[in-house]
């Protein structure tokens, strides 16, 4: 049995394993690495936890615990988050209660955490009552920023890995994150059997034990970390800190280090996970405070704040999030333009890893080239746009940063440096005055059972990726370490790699700088015209295939029209693959009478709908998925 | 017992019957300029829901009925038509069809004290077309001279096919030989009022071979050919057949093929087509349909059938798209308890209005006349409204459409193609008709009186 061998990993790390439900055996093996069981007087605690009012000033540092929950994706953070709030009294125990502090309708439909939530819970443990702050993060690739945001602000994490799926590339990603920031650790298995919150109580006394309180001294001066914000169309900006030394309250004057910009608090309290107003909030706390912050670009998260006359240190802040994936958006219609302006905006602020730059495109009008940490991340961004703001964007072909080394003097000037960066393909500059291409690379890690190993090859080997590493970490089970170009893995290598893999292997990835790559732009042309926004950078050798590929994407999305349209891959003036799409030739619905206007009408206002999400290239109609669906390869 | 009520029924009916033996074809099919008759005449529909069996690709709204209900279903037309007529307040009735269902099960006797519940109510002109769909087995046939009697005085029959191989395929309960039978008796009674419906794109047919077929048919056929393309509807069996791979029908492209070779032999034989899928010669066209197609008012009567009329009678002043209970039995009950079936009324607003007119208009070959949109849209002329869109003169340049003097109309080539056009012409519409009502706004608010 392999499960028990990461039981042994984690005793060799000498951190405390907690079974989260209960078979007796394992509760039998652990018991001897020093978990006790503890009584605790729920309904106490319960009807404490209901006062209208909180004294906050009862919770000192050491009766505080700040952790977040880590884990591989869909290991089932959310749901223990959901029991911890329900033990604690923060939210009714509801069958109803699912994904809790996953607020956003992304979220629940696609089941996933995009953007970490903060909870503060209270506890009584050993007749003494501690404030629990807890956040939960996202588990995707894409977004660990958010992971390494959150365990800035905690002491210590939980780290949760599925009984039944083991260690995962995930796992592994995030217990380095958490090791690095020198936290403690407590990792807890997870759905043993359902998920009835058995032994959950055991999780929370464990925070307690072996969770180090924050060091935060209350007579030092006030110094809070801003370690997310969200925009409030009404209040303006909602900071969530954490303070690392003194107190704050209502009407105090605060600064931040990093405008240097005074504001006055007018609200702050505590997230249980809704905003809850208290009078202060005391050094090691963690909370929410809203100061008059108008502009989206106000609360830089990694700012410090602190009090008007009493100056601190700057805390370290954040590295900016370095964005992978670059795609263009654009409004449907140009007169949506300010209103997806400043959607992208208030976007940007709650998920500063965006990158934002204005664009604009013969076929598609201003709009802009934003950056992301990877796919799944701009689809979710694309998809917040959709339903929280209600704009409609057509999103482009999603690309890598490039760099090209300049030979042309003239050029070198014009940008005032050898190397240049590229975002958008269209402006891929010729070889002729380039000496060599860049393309960034990443180490990537792949867990998986033996048996997948051999198609895993294969596509690692179809994605250009160069293998550094492979070693079983069990007796059934590979860890494979390649190096690859990061364009070859942005689209859909993690979809494909789940569905040859039955969902089994699991990936992750960090960045591994850049290569010198015989890199190329290809163009595509409907009925003879060049889509701009169509255009890629492909490596040679690939450069057949990816375009044959991609005219057989564009031949599927885009619907038969009244007359041929020719789809065609061309390098420079050299055509080198095509697809046609047939004209209509009839379409009319052969009965129409009395009877059937209503269908008839429903149908027809269907279309309707369907055309406006239609871009005119030329006088082709491409529906605006077609972008971005143009890349996903078969394999 | 049944027959003996209905016998008591003809002896009721009879003094009150109305003559139609002096039938002209081809009666006064007025232009309908005259924008008073808009809620002052309508057509009438009449849905008959039974048929004998289902045939194999039918989705409509019918019912294989076990026991013989026709008293209780006469009188509950019969009441429903009057109460939907109070509530039109219409004083004319245009032309009645019977459609279903198969309605040439009906009692030629239901027929009867239908048109007699009409008449006794409104205007039903002794011109008016009175139409029954008739499917052509022998009892269908035998009971044609009846329904003449009855007042019908246009017969379509439904013929599908002339390969027996094919009706069987298609679930049909009668032959070709018994469709010629029919065909020519109902030519015998009301020559030059009999109109044959036929179907293409069915499984395994060759454009060959529908060539061949329709040219069979036009040696048979009277002054009015229905052309249909078999489209496979969810649900039916042949929907499952094909979906499983027992059957197969034609690809698009020989299905578009077979429609052109259609329209073409049709124009040779001086069949003339006045809609995308009907074709007249001598001007036998089907005046009912004729006014679903421009934008008339119509009454639904029967189950599941629909409306589209001013409900004056209770002070209505808009159009309402209406639709009666689609279950027989249900819609009987609904009927005896209120008066009607009405199970749902949207009411159509300005847009939709012309929306429907739009789409209606637009599906014959004399399209939309200037006069006749101007009727339904007295502030903004088709010129305004398609004058400027881009996409809509690509359609004019290519010659797919065409807009000029007379109005707006497909060309030959665009008729084929409408469905691809009509979003576009849609949205035009919509976005037109809405600035039409931005700038009216604001001239009102910079002009308060």
């Amino acid at each position: 049995m392999h499960r028990g061998d990461y039981r042994t990993i984690y005793l060799q790390h000498s951190y405390i394993l907690i079974v989260v439900t209960g078979q007796q055996w394992l509760l039998q093996q652990f018991s001897s690495a020093g978990v006790a069981d503890i009584d605790i007087d729920i309904n106490r605690f319960l009807s404490f936890c209901v006062k209208e009012s909180i004294d906050l000033s009862k919770f000192p540092a050491d009766r505080i615990r700040n952790f977040c929950i880590i884990a591989h994706i869909d290991h089932g953070k959310s749901t223990l988050a959901d029991r911890l709030l329900e033990m604690t009294g923060a939210i009714a125990k509801t069958e109803k209660n699912k994904q809790v502090l996953d607020k956003l309708q992304v979220e629940r439909e696609r089941g996933i955490t995009v953007k970490a939530q903060t909870a503060s819970l209270f506890y009584s443990h050993e007749g003494e009552q501690y404030l629990l702050n807890l956040i939960d993060t996202p588990g995707h690739v894409d977004f660990s920023y958010e992971v390494s945001r959150s365990i800035s602000a905690c002491q210590g994490v939980l780290l949760i890995v599925d009984a039944n799926q083991g260690v995962q590339a995930q796992t592994v990603a995030n217990f380095y994150l958490a090791f690095e920031a020198q936290l403690a650790i407590i990792p807890v298995i997870n759905k043993i059997s359902a998920k009835l919150g058995t032994n959950v109580e055991k999780v929370l006394q464990a925070v307690v034990d072996r969770i180090p309180a924050p060091a935060a001294s209350i007579d030092d001066p006030f110094k809070a970390l801003v370690f997310d914000s969200n925009f409030d169309h009404y209040r303006g900006v909602v900071a969530n800190i954490a303070l690392f030394g003194g107190q704050v309250r209502k009407g105090d004057r605060i600064v931040s280090a990093h405008l240097g910009k005074t504001y006055e608090v007018n609200e702050l309290g505590l997230l249980r996970p809704d905003e809850h107003p208290t009078q202060k909030l005391f050094a090691g706390q963690v909370g929410y405070i809203i100061a008059g912050m108008k502009d989206v670009k106000e609360a830089q998260i990694g700012d410090t704040l602190y009090l008007q006359e009493q100056p601190v240190e700057s805390l370290p802040g954040f590295k900016p999030a370095k964005a992978m994936v670059f795609a263009g958006m654009y409004p449907m219609d140009q007169s949506e333009y300010p209103g997806l302006r400043s959607a992208i905006e208030r976007l940007t602020l709650n998920d500063s890893s965006v990158t934002v730059q204005r664009d604009s495109s013969l076929a598609l009008g201003a709009g802009w080239r934003l950056g992301f940490l990877g796919l799944l991340h701009m689809e979710v961004f694309n998809q917040r746009l959709e339903q929280e703001y209600n704009a409609s964007v057509i999103v482009t072909a999603p690309t890598v940063p490039y760099k090209a080394i300049l030979s042309s003097t003239r050029l070198i000037k014009e940008h005032g440096s050898e190397e240049i960066t590229i975002v958008n393909p269209a402006q891929f500059p010729d070889k002729s005055v380039v000496s060599e291409y860049l393309e960034p690379m990443v180490f990537g890690t792949i867990l998986a059972p033996d048996a997948y190993t051999g198609k895993i090859m294969t596509l690692c080997l179809n994605r250009r990726a160069i293998q550094k590493n492979m070693v079983y970490i069990d007796d059934q089970r590979v860890m494979m370490k390649y190096l690859f170009p990061l364009n070859e893995i942005v689209v859909d290598f993690y979809d494909l790699l789940k569905s040859m893999s039955s969902g089994y292997a699991s990936f992750d990835y960090e960045n591994a700088g850049y290569q010198a790559a015989d890199l190329i732009k290809m163009d595509i042309l409907l009925n003879g015209r060049p889509v701009e926004e169509l255009t890629t950078i492909v490596h040679r050798d690939r450069a057949y295939s990816s375009g044959k590929a991609m005219c057989e994407r564009l031949k599927d999305s885009i619907p038969r029209q009244m007359f041929e349209i020719a789809v065609q891959a061309a390098i420079g003036s050299k055509v080198i693959a095509r697809e046609t799409i047939k004209a209509y030739r009839k379409n009319v619905l052969a009965k129409c009478y009395g009877g059937d206007i209503t269908r008839k009408m429903k149908l027809l206002k269907k279309q309707v709908e369907g055309k406006k999400k239609m871009r005119l290239i030329g006088n082709v109609q491409v529906p605006k998925d077609a972008f971005i669906d143009v890349l996903k390869r078969k394999d | 017992m049944i027959s003996r009520t209905l016998h008591a029924l003809t002896r009721a009916l009879s003094p009150g019957l109305r003559r139609l033996s002096h039938v002209s074809s081809g009666g006064p099919i007025e232009d309908g300029s005259d924008s008073a008759h808009l809620t002052g005449h309508a057509s009438l529909y009449v849905h008959w829901p039974y048929c004998l069996r289902r045939c194999s690709y039918c989705n409509f709204n019918k019912y294989i009925s076990r026991e013989n209900n026709d008293v209780m279903m006469t009188e509950c037309l019969r009441r429903e038509t009057d109460a939907l007529l109070q509530l039109s307040q219409v004083s004319c009735v245009t032309s009645v069809f019977f459609g279903g269902g198969t309605p040439s099960l009906a009692h030629p006797l239901t027929i009867a004290a239908v048109l007699e519940t009409v008449a006794g109510r409104v205007s039903l002109s002794d011109e008016a077309e009175v139409t029954l769909e008739v499917n052509p087995t022998p009892e269908g046939k035998s009971r044609l001279e009846e329904f003449c009697v009855a007042g019908v005085n246009r017969f379509s029959i439904g013929v599908q096919s002339l390969q027996d191989e094919d009706l069987k395929i298609l679930g049909r309960d009668h032959s070709s030989h018994q469709a010629l039978q029919t065909i020519e008796e109902a030519r015998r009674l009301r020559p030059g009022r009999v109109s044959v419906d036929v179907m293409f794109g069915r499984p395994e047919q060759s454009v060959e071979s529908w060539e061949s077929e329709l040219s069979e048919l036009l040696k048979v056929c009277d002054d009015h050919v229905s052309l249909y393309q078999l489209t496979l509807e969810r649900g039916t069996q042949l929907f499952r057949r094909v979906q499983g791979g027992e059957a197969s029908v034609p690809a698009e492209d020989v299905t578009a093929e077979m429609y052109q070779r259609a329209r073409t032999t049709l124009h040779q034989h001086g069949f003339l087509q006045y809609e995308v899928s009907n074709f007249a010669r001598h001007n036998a066209v089907s005046h009912h349909n004729m006014s679903y197609w421009r934008g008339r008012q119509y009454i639904g009567v029967g189950p599941g059938a629909h409306g589209r009329f001013v409900p004056l009678g209770e002070g209505g002043v808009d159009r309402e798209a209406r639709t009666q209970t689609l279950e027989p039995d249900v819609w009987i009950r609904e009927v005896q308890q209120r008066g009607h079936g009405t199970r749902r009324r949207i009411r159509l607003g300005h847009l939709e209005l012309l929306e429907e007119v739009l789409v209606m208009g637009m599906r014959m070959t004399e399209g939309i006349n200037h006069k006749h949109w101007q009727m339904f849209s007295p502030q903004l002329g088709l010129r305004e409204v398609f004058g400027t869109s881009a996409e809509v003169r690509e359609f004019l340049q290519s010659g797919r459409l065409v807009l000029d003097d007379r109005g707006l109309r497909c060309s030959w080539d665009g008729l084929a193609v409408l469905d691809s056009m009509l979003p576009a012409l849609l949205v035009e519409l919509e976005r037109e008709t809405s600035r039409k009502l931005q700038s009216d706004e604001q001239r009102e608010r910079s002009d308060p009186r």
